[in-house]
């Protein structure tokens, strides 16, 4: 038998959404005096550990959470000074677009440059001194349901198992941590948030999610060329027409730059590697001008959920609610998850208390909730920008870019129709044989890296004696079927190198999963074309350890 | 019997080290912090003593800044009774933090102290011998196996081409090596506890105890990055490169 703890509400992941959501609820418990058990379940080593952005940081959210966020040392140094969006048409030359032909949402006067992952540790400390329980360390593992149904807790993984599944001499089983409410803010395709929307058919016909993949590098520059507060985003080259997805580079404090390009992953050519586009990407004068004589300091790579309003399931559950990415509420119109995640939380905590307060069943709570979430400038910001993703995606970048700057600028979102784009990403992949194979460039080792080199520099680490955390649902498909067909993508789009297909003199190829590389990024989660992949959570405090992402 | 464990705030394991642009020293802001490794063996060694009811108490020990709190709670949950932080600032040097340890001895009167043989950080290997001659007490350092019979302790040392047994008096210092154990996991239910028990700060001066530095940190440079290697035609070649290139012969 597992042993059991019982809270008021038990949140799963301590990214802006979950720690937004703890803070307000025992704000509100504190308000009114009433004992409240909240705690907050981390799977990262500590608190911001698994955190990568970018970040440009609207303050909306946390103006409402914490008014008085500046005496408490939040950690937002650097307000934006200048915006520069640049089209890059070749490998040498770009277009510098005049701010006219801008969507207004591209705009980010009155933001700040942030790193999420500080932004989060400091949420985390407050989350603290307010009174939750925070562990991190801990993967949750399972969702738990009682004889009705209704989600009733979750279940943390199990620690100290070995690869064959024996238990080694630290052997500690899971614990069940039962709640009234559990909110699930996993971020993006969060792997209990999946099967919660499988379970309780939460999509409907909303449009499938879609989503891209980020990939980071923080970079120490020469102080020479550092312009504080500067935010440069960009499209076109490397990326050719038919893959969508765009690049930012922002001048942080210290004389530091995050430089970082996000693919589409509803690409066509399954020799496309979202790393190395990245990795040429930075020769581009547009961003080597600063990246030149610099050093590379991290390295990590995120999913992102960009299917926007339209691909947003019900939040609620009987017993609970999906939060920020795990939902899938960032803005892609603005590239802008965290105020939106935060936002979520927000809302969630205020209605999860008003019903524990008042303890309303479910028939009554999801509706409030519902109204709440409708009533919210959330639920407005997502659904002005709803047609910005599929513009781009039907239209293409510059027939999409162009309506997208109508429809921003000039309607503010509110035309009458709504644009949908109903293929899921890896439904989108191509043949390998009727695609042309991309040759990309070695690395030079000053502004390229190779794969092994940049997964060293995100501090991941996952104990070597433990059950995959990769599942295949049919170990035959990766050889069998991926490779003849897709030449296994796996190989290039995974951005820490964690499958590779290794020729055996004797039973031909064979597919080696690196597990102790992995970043957590769920792209192989997303984008095996047969949905073969299956991100489970590893033991607890494994994964990467960034610094300052 | 009272044991005392000293454990000690520093970079993760898993992080790679970074040095500051200005080289002044190693860049730990917003980087994941850890207890050292060898202290958490020292932890497991003594919760080990107290579950075979040899030992009554454990007081964890930890120099530092109030930021070392947390290492305290982790020794809590992981099974020692109370904690005491020594708030000193940035870590003294190895002589400071024995001089410091050996005030906390002279109050709380241990029978046995497990430290960590180093810690990964400075990778001095000096606090707990210079401890055990501040208090003149018999020492055990690389210590893979420990046993206590009959009030007396028997320690086997990881020494250069084997192992040494010995066998000691208490009071006595021990320090921790690799294989001594597997330290256990700290569970949901005793982290929450952990954050129940005592944990006393204490100062320097409280101590009786003033610090000086006796060494000064000049500059810290990252070790030269590894050059890729290079294939030779032939052995006059080779000879040839090792003349003029690495000029080693
Ligand atoms: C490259 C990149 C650039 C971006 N740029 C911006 C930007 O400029 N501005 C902006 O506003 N947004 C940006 N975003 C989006 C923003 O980062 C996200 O919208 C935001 O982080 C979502 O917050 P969240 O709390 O929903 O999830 P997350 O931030 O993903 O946090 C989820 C947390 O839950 C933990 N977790 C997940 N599963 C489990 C489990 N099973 N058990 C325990 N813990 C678990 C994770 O470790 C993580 O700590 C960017 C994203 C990327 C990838
Ligand atoms: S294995 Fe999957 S989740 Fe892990 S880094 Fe690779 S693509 Fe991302």
């Amino acid at each position: 038998m597992r042993e059991a703890m019982e809270f008021d509400v038990v949140i799963v992941g301590a990214g802006p959404a979950g720690l937004s959501a703890a803070c307000r609820l025992m704000q509100l418990a504190n308000e009114q005096g009433r004992p409240l058990e909240v705690c907050v379940v981390e799977k990262g080593s500590e608190v911001g550990a698994h955190i990568l952005s970018g970040a440009v940081f609207e303050s909306r959210a946390l103006e409402e959470l914490f008014p008085d966020w500046r005496e408490r040392g939040a950690p937002l140094h650097t307000p934006v000074s200048a915006d520069e969006v640049y089209l890059l048409k070749d490998a040498e030359r770009a277009l510098k677009l005049p701010d006219a032909l801008l969507p207004k949402s591209l705009h980010n006067a009155g933001n700040h440059i942030v790193s999420l992952g500080n932004l989060v540790r400091w949420l985390g400390e407050q989350a603290e001194a307010l009174g939750v329980q925070v562990f991190p360390g801990f993967a949750v593992a399972e969702v738990l349901h009682d004889e009705n149904g209704r989600v009733k807790g979750v279940v943390t993984g199990d620690m100290g198992v070995a690869a064959d599944g024996s238990h080694k001499d630290g052997f500690m089983p899971g614990m069940e941590l039962h709640a009234r409410y559990t909110l699930f803010a996993e971020g993006c395709r969060g792997h209990l948030g999946k099967q919660l929307v499988e379970r309780f058919g939460l999509a409907g016909d909303t449009d499938p999610q879609h989503y891209g993949l980020g990939i980071k590098e923080l970079w120490d520059i020469e102080p020479s060329r550092h312009r504080p507060g500067l935010v440069i985003h960009g499209a076109g080259w490397p990326l050719d027409k038919d893959s969508g997805g765009g690049f930012f580079l922002y001048h942080a404090e210290n004389h530091q730059v995050v430089v970082g390009l996000i693919v589409d992953l509803n690409y066509a050519n399954p020799w496309l590697s979202p790393f190395d586009e990245f990795q040429r990407l930075k020769h581009h004068p547009v961003l080597k001008q600063y990246l030149e004589g610099g050093k590379r300091v991290s390295y990590g790579a995120r999913a992102i959920a960009k299917g926007g309003f339209n691909a947003l399931p019900e939040m609620a559950f009987p017993g609970g609610l999906l939060l920020g990415c795990d939902a899938g509420t960032l803005n892609v119109a603005k590239i802008k998850g965290s105020h939106t995640a935060m936002k979520s939380g927000l809302l969630a905590a205020e209605t999860v208390f008003a019903a524990l307060l008042e303890e309303l069943p479910d028939s009554a709570w999801a509706p409030r909730w519902k109204a709440a979430f409708e009533a919210s400038w959330l639920h407005e910001e997502l659904y002005r920008s709803r047609n910005f993703g599929p513009a781009l995606h039907r239209l293409g970048p510059l027939a999409g870019g162009a309506f997208n700057v109508v429809e921003q600028n000039v309607f503010a979102g509110r035309l009458p129709f709504t644009l949908h784009d109903r293929e899921a990403d890896h439904a989108r992949l191509r043949p390998a044989a009727e695609c042309p194979p991309i040759v990309y460039p070695k690395p030079d080792g000053v502004l390229g890296f190779d794969r092994l080199g940049s997964v060293f520099l995100s501090n991941t680490n996952h104990e070597e004696d433990q059950p995959c955390h990769l599942r295949l649902a049919d170990p035959a498909i990766p050889i069998g079927r991926n490779l003849p067909l897709y030449a296994e993508p796996a190989q290039r789009y995974c951005p820490a190198g964690v499958y590779e297909v290794l020729e055996e003199e004797q039973g031909g190829p064979r597919l080696q999963i690196n597990a102790q590389n992995c970043l957590h990024c769920k792209t192989c989660d997303i984008k095996d074309p047969a949905q073969n992949i299956v991100w489970t959570t590893p033991e607890g405090g494994g994964g990467p350890n960034y610094p300052n992402m | 019997m009272k044991v005392l464990v000293t454990v000690k705030r520093v970079i993760d394991y898993n992080v790679k080290v970074r040095v500051k642009p200005d080289q002044s020293d190693v860049d730990l802001a917003n980087v994941k912090m850890a207890m050292n490794p060898f202290c958490e063996i020292a932890v497991e060694a003594a919760v080990r003593l107290k579950e075979a009811g040899l030992a009554s108490e454990i007081v964890a020990v930890s120099v530092g800044p109030a930021a070392c709190q947390e290492q305290l709670r982790t020794a809590l949950a992981l099974g020692a009774d109370r904690g005491i932080q020594i708030d000193s600032g940035e870590a003294p040097d190895p002589l400071g933090v024995a001089k410091l340890l050996a005030a906390v001895v002279a109050a709380e009167k241990p029978d046995l102290v497990i430290l960590g043989k180093q810690s990964i950080d400075g990778d001095n290997n000096q606090t707990g011998q210079m401890l055990a001659a501040l208090l003149d007490w018999p020492q055990a350092t690389f210590a893979s196996a420990l046993a206590l019979e009959a009030g007396r302790l028997r320690v086997t040392r990881e020494i250069d081409g084997g192992l040494q047994s010995l066998e000691l008096n208490l009071p006595a210092i021990v320090t921790t090596d690799l294989r001594l154990n597997e330290p256990r996991y700290a569970s949901l239910p005793n982290i929450m506890k952990a954050k129940k028990k005592p944990l006393e700060v204490k100062s320097p001066v409280e101590l009786g105890v003033t610090l000086k530095a006796h060494t000064r940190l000049l500059k810290v440079e990252a070790p030269a990055e590894r050059q890729g290697g290079i294939k030779v035609g032939s052995v006059s070649e080779l000879v040839e490169k090792l003349k003029s290139e690495a000029k080693v012969i």
